[in-house]
């Protein structure tokens, strides 16, 4: 029974943190580099640029969710299993998401990465 | 990849994951939450190890943010999540948890792609005019800057 509860916890913070990763990375992009913004116009404007991106909103709210999902987990399960098993699929979730939505260029690289990360999270979950 | 954008990347990995040990922390002193009282969660905030969590994870938030500005989510997510070893670590060493050989290994294989993805660029090249402080051409920029 205690398994179900943060199994469960697992599926939904993996469907809401890649919801709301992709959603944020998408606005951050628009938002453009902050560290810039920051040096020219302040901490204020940066801000503003943000939180007045609808998507932004959105996003912030999806993790919301993900959080909360996240408490219910830690309260099941071990630190250790509750965390990079949601993580290792949220990962993989993100990849193709990334690709999927933001377009992002996905070379070689990155694949051989994403393998090897989400792999080792798997390895940590069993 | 500057020194700076070093320094935000390792402060996204090291303030996820203090601030998770320390909501664990917090949660394992108040119990199991069931969907019977699950106002408990809301409670929760007022333990004074999940709110020293939550304020690390808004540090931890505004970097990523600052991350996700600059580099790909493909990018940012991998080169991060070493923070999954260091939480190995605290709940081996910190909550006195068995990690077992292939937990060894994973962390193994995670520290091998992290090495992997932050060797190699940040952000796919010339769809974001990332450098630049104003806003990129597109439609949501515009509106967002009027």
């Amino acid at each position: 029974m205690k398994d179900i509860y943060a199994w469960a916890a697992i599926g939904l913070i993996v469907l809401t943190s890649t919801t709301g990763d992709v959603l944020l990375s998408y606005s951050m992009k628009r938002v453009g580099h902050v560290g810039e913004l920051l040096k020219r116009r302040g901490v204020l404007a940066v801000l503003g640029r943000v939180l007045r991106t609808p998507t932004f909103a959105l996003g912030l709210m999806a993790m919301g969710i993900a959080f909360y999902s996240l408490l219910f987990g830690l309260s099941w399960g071990n630190l250790s299993l509750v965390v990079p098993a949601s993580a290792s699929l949220t990962f993989v979730a993100n990849a193709v998401a990334a690709r999927l939505f933001l377009h992002e260029r996905v070379g070689r690289r990155r694949w051989i990465a994403a393998l090897l990360v989400a792999g080792g999270v798997v390895l940590m979950a069993v | 990849m500057t020194f700076r954008k070093y320094l935000v990347l390792a402060g996204v990995t090291v303030c996820a994951t203090a601030g998770d040990s320390l909501l664990a922390r917090g949660m394992k002193e108040l119990g199991n939450v069931s969907l019977h009282n699950l106002s408990a969660l809301l409670l929760a905030i007022l333990n004074p190890w999940v709110t020293a969590g939550i304020l690390l994870l808004l540090a931890f938030f505004a970097c990523y943010m600052s991350a996700l500005s600059w580099a790909d989510l493909t990018y940012v997510l991998p080169a991060t999540s070493l923070g999954y070893v260091l939480v190995a670590l605290i709940a081996r060493f910190g909550f006195h948890e068995v990690i077992s050989p292939t937990r060894w290994l994973g962390i193994a294989l995670i520290a091998a792609g992290v090495g992997f993805v932050a060797a190699g660029p940040s952000v796919t090249p010339g769809r974001q005019h990332l450098d630049s402080p104003e806003p990129s051409r597109d439609p949501v920029s515009q509106e967002v800057k009027s």
